[in-house]
């Protein structure tokens, strides 16, 4: 038993419905209690999908549990198929069903279904979670869909290069993205671009908008890209051990991810990269993070949690990219923690595996970061804490559904992720300024106003006259202080020299760093040791 | 309970009441469901009583459930949260109560201000029989006072929606100290979670019109549980709290019959049935209620100008839908198409079901694609329904509002009428203000 407040991942059966929602033409039978439906709004208020999920629920009361619930799954089944006439049906059961043993996949194997294949899912929810649950059913999906193509044992596997001698370009399937996946509608469209700039075709993307038919000609492509590990990790490795096909596993988020991703892809399928087109006037990333007015990224200290995959691509943005300092990296994704503690352990730090939000938040205020990058849960905690933060990773909220086209992956992707980062920080560093300011005499009557002289002026003359002084005694906190520890002369002097917009905080460092150390007196000594003892 | 057929053993009204005018037909039926389970109600009751804990001893699912419900992550450490099961506690229940025990000593170790500890069932616990109860008193022996562990069951299989409130009151109810005789002819009490400021505001109403003390169930502190006993009278804010009235009852309490306190007219009644059961003096109640009236009708005649006319199919969701319909068809003048109702409950619903105009259709529990067949043949101009339909049928073109805000929003007397009124008709203005073109 585990205490638990929130959660990142929904139960396993929420991941089959990932699966089922992507998709046309298929439907989902689940044995499942009244209330099991709120997961429908996961798909109509979060992704605003304008249709109901393909889901019949069989919704068993206490009263049904007496008698013959196995007659309501099959009923719930037939029904299901009469109306919705799917081509494709996924059955299984949630956390309760699960419990009462009809075993919904059996019954289904027994009925006559029309000829429609049928999937049956077993998805342990005490033990598993969301993404497992949608990584094992588009495995089942495309392993039932495909089991009448296998290939027979010890047949020569298919060469990638076979494009060329067939007269026709390279093919390539695009695996992984679904509803409720990180802006995967977006990234699908940066990617299949991409892949066609070099002449690739993209021939099946799945499960998001694929029909079974389409999982039946995933074997007709050359290559299998796994776009998304955490959800289509296994049906990839079973695509490469049972057909042969090989599978790129670099997901290109990032400069340099997408440009290992395009040589790996071209490697394999035995074709030619054009070194200019790796060039990097593809994305504005490389420009803007060298251009001056990046210099203050230099060194940001950045806390990462997400997923796996974007947990992974952020840190090597992060530390390579935008010449960041990752203090944290952690993921709740179980299943490629190995990837993420690698990931880590490449930066000198322990990852963080967990799904329990406060160890994360914990983690968070430990590392001291200037910016968090981690889910919307991530979001709401450095917002306690004070700390400007970009969301990269679900799970969703209806804000991380824009509706303008905001790819993470790719050259575009790229450009994204260099302004949704970098404006938090910003804003951070804005924020931080008018905390300093704030001492000053520009804010004495508040901010001044961007309209100049032709705004209403406040008391600023006589404002301005105390202001030239050079020891301004606005903070009462510092006068405080200065009981403890006077100031001396040329202290002051020393003080008066440090550019106004950071004097406050100097004051205040120094001051702090003369009690800890029992000083009676400020001197300009005193303040170059603390300036040494708070530089990084 | 949670069932389409939900016949209270026990009258509830002790007069012998006229039988409600019945509606033409009712449509009955037994399928897929388009609710949430009572485990939903937490949402508000936590918020209520900010001194007690709601444990749900359940699954992820259930987790999930109630933060996607809510809709929120805003909490440093919420006043809720789910005891998830795993495949050991399934093995052995012991294991299980042992399990139990140590989580609840953690939590209220971490959480001093805890004073009540709600164990919620769920559809697991329920199935594997964890007996909560057996637990709940197990922990209270144990906490010796300082925290009051009680249990109930916010199970799909057992609960729909606003019905987890009514097992959460439930649970209160043995509790409550018995009331002193003698103060009882001066106490009211009213069942039924309310709005912290319409609550004061109807205490107010009700000590103007003769009623010094007014108490509430839930109360705002989870430790000042309001008195009962023979001859105390009980005003229900709330349509779903079928069993809550019962044991109350039970209790000797008398529950006033009375529409309840959606729109103006629902609310004067509401209020003047009180009023009645109390004996006051006509002239002083209506000299209070005449001014709320007049108002009240002010504030709805814009909105009705937009409703009145249009027509209304409810979809079964919170319970609240029959007294919605008569307020939407009586005040806002809407024409009612369908009037769905999770579980029809004739005795708590007596005095709304006679203010409904006559052959209104009515339906309980749920084939929820039979239904939206009837929906979509009958194309109303407004549908109120649960956030899993809203956008499909906004999709189709059809206007909707979704009813969780409604379990939510202040909406209760005469002076929200124009606000509840207002939830309904911004569908409308919304749809005519947007244009493509």
């Amino acid at each position: 038993m585990e205490l638990t407040l929130w959660t990142y991942e929904g139960p396993p059966h929420v991941g089959a419905m990932r699966i089922a929602t992507s998709m046309e033409g298929v439907h989902y039978v689940l044995h499942a209690p009244q209330g099991d439906t709120y997961a429908d709004l996961l798909f109509t208020m979060i992704e605003r999908r304008g249709r109901r999920p393909p889901v019949t629920y069989t919704t068993f009361q206490a009263r049904d549990l007496g008698g013959d619930t196995a007659e309501l799954v099959k009923r719930s089944i037939a029904d299901a198929v009469s109306r919705f006439r799917p081509e494709a049906v996924l059955v299984g059961e949630s956390c309760t069903a699960e419990l009462i043993q009809d075993q919904p996949g059996a019954l289904a194997a027994g009925m006559d279904l029309g000829g429609i294949p049928m999937v049956s899912l077993e998805l342990p929810a005490y033990s598993k979670k969301e993404n497992w649950g949608a990584a094992e059913t588009f495995y089942q999906l495309v392993r039932g869909l495909l089991k009448d193509q296998l290939p027979p044992a010890g047949e020569a596997r298919p060469s990638p290069g076979r494009w060329r001698q067939e007269g026709r370009r390279p093919r390539v399937n695009l695996l992984g993205p679904s509803l409720l996946g990180f802006r995967c509608r977006d990234d699908v469209a940066e990617i299949t671009g991409l892949l066609e700039r070099h002449g690739i075709e993209v021939a099946v993307v799945a499960p998001l908008g694929a029909r079974p038919a389409d999982l039946q000609r995933i074997p007709q492509a050359d290559l299998n890209i796994c776009l998304y590990p955490e959800v289509a990790g296994p049906a990839c490795s079973w695509l490469q051990r049972s057909f042969g096909m090989p599978v790129v596993k670099t997901v290109p988020i990032g400069i340099g991810a997408t440009t290992e991703f395009l040589r790996e892809v071209h490697a394999v399928l035995e074709m030619e990269l054009a070194e200019e087109q790796l060039h990097e006037d593809q994305s504005r990333l490389p420009w803007y993070s060298r251009s001056v007015d990046s210099t203050y990224l230099t060194g940001k200290r950045v806390f990462i949690f997400a997923d796996a995959t974007h947990a992974i691509a952020a840190a090597r943005i992060a530390s390579r990219e935008l010449g960041f300092e990752v203090v944290g990296l952690g993921s709740y994704s179980r299943e490629q923690a190995r990837e993420v503690r690698a990931a880590a352990a490449e930066l000198g730090l322990e990852a963080l595996i967990t799904d329990d939000y406060l160890a994360v938040e914990k983690a968070m205020a430990e590392a001291a970061p200037e910016l968090v990058l981690g889910t919307q849960m991530e979001r709401h905690s450095a917002k306690r804490l004070g700390i400007p933060c970009a969301v990269i990773s679900s799970p969703l909220h209806v804000q991380d559904v824009p509706a303008r086209r905001s790819p993470q992956m790719g050259w575009e992707g790229a450009n994204v992720i260099f302004d949704s980062w970098v404006h938090p920080l910003m804003m951070g560093l804005e924020e931080h300024l008018i905390g300093m300011f704030r001492h000053d005499f520009e804010f004495v009557d508040g901010h001044r106003s961007h309209l100049g002289d032709s705004a209403p002026a406040p008391v600023s003359t006589e404002a301005s006259v105390t202001g030239a002084s050079p020891m301004p005694e606005a903070d009462p906190a510092a006068a405080i202080a200065v009981a403890v520890a006077a100031w001396t002369a040329d202290g002051e002097a020393e003080l008066a020299r440090i550019p106004f917009f950071v004097r406050g905080k100097v004051r205040r460092n120094t001051e702090l760093f003369a009690r800890e150390r029992g000083l009676a007196q400020i001197d300009a000594e005193a303040l170059y040791d603390a300036k040494a003892h708070f530089s990084r | 309970m949670g069932g389409s057929t939900v016949t209270p053993a026990t009258p509830l009204a002790s007069s012998p009441e006229s039988p409600a005018a019945d509606p033409a037909s009712l449509i009955r039926e037994n399928g897929q469901r388009e609710v949430f389970c009572g485990l939903t109600s937490i949402v508000w009751l936590h918020r209520r009583m900010p001194d007690a804990f709601f444990l749900v001893v359940g699954s992820r699912t259930c987790a999930h459930l109630i933060q996607s419900a809510a809709g929120v992550m805003i909490f440093a450490e919420p006043r809720f949260g789910t005891a998830i099961l795993g495949e050991r506690d399934l093995a052995g229940l012991a294991d299980a109560n042992d399990e139990l025990d140590r989580l609840v000593a953690d939590l209220l170790e971490r959480r001093p201000e805890i004073r009540t500890l709600f164990l919620v069932g769920s559809c697991p616990s329920e199935v594997i029989k964890l007996d909560l109860a057996r637990a709940a008193e197990r922990l209270t022996a144990r906490l010796q006072g300082r925290v009051r562990v009680l249990n109930y069951s916010g199970s799909g299989i057992e609960t729909t929606f606003t019905q987890g409130e009514d097992q959460a009151l439930l649970a209160l109810t043995p509790l409550l100290p018995a009331s002193a005789p003698a103060e009882r002819a001066q106490e009211l009490l009213i069942v039924g979670t309310l709005a912290d400021a319409v609550e004061d505001r109807l205490v107010t109403l009700f000590e103007r019109m003769g009623i010094p003390v007014v108490h509430s169930l839930p109360p705002r502190r989870s430790t000042e549980l309001p008195p009962v006993g023979p001859g105390s009278r009980v005003l229900l804010a709330q349509p779903f709290l079928s069993d809550t009235a019962r044991a109350l009852q039970r209790r000797g309490a008398q529950l006033i019959q009375a529409p309840f306190p959606y729109g103006v007219e629902g609310s004067r009644l509401w209020m003047e049935a009180a009023a009645k059961a109390f004996e006051l003096d006509p002239e002083r109640v209506a000299t209070v209620l005449d001014p709320l009236v007049e108002r009240g009708r002010k504030a709805l005649e814009p909105h009705r100008q937009e409703l009145a006319g249009r027509r209304l199919f409810l979809m079964p969701d919170s319970q609240m839908e029959i007294p919605l319909a008569r307020f939407l068809s009586r005040e806002c003048g809407m024409e009612l198409v369908e009037v769905g109702t999770p579980y029809l409950d004739r005795q708590l619903m007596a005095a709304e079901l006679e203010l409904l105009p006559p052959g209104t259709q009515l339906s309980e529990g749920q084939d929820v694609e039979r239904q939206l067949e009837r929906l979509r043949a009958a194309q109303p101009d407004l549908v109120v329904c649960g956030l899993g339909l809203a956008n499909p049928l906004e999709a189709e073109g059809i206007a909707t509002k979704w009813s969780i805000e409604l379990v939510f929003s202040p909406i209760h007397g005469c002076d929200q009428a124009g606000d509840l009124a207002e939830l309904f008709a911004r569908s409308l203005r919304r749809r005519a203000r947007l244009h493509f073109n």
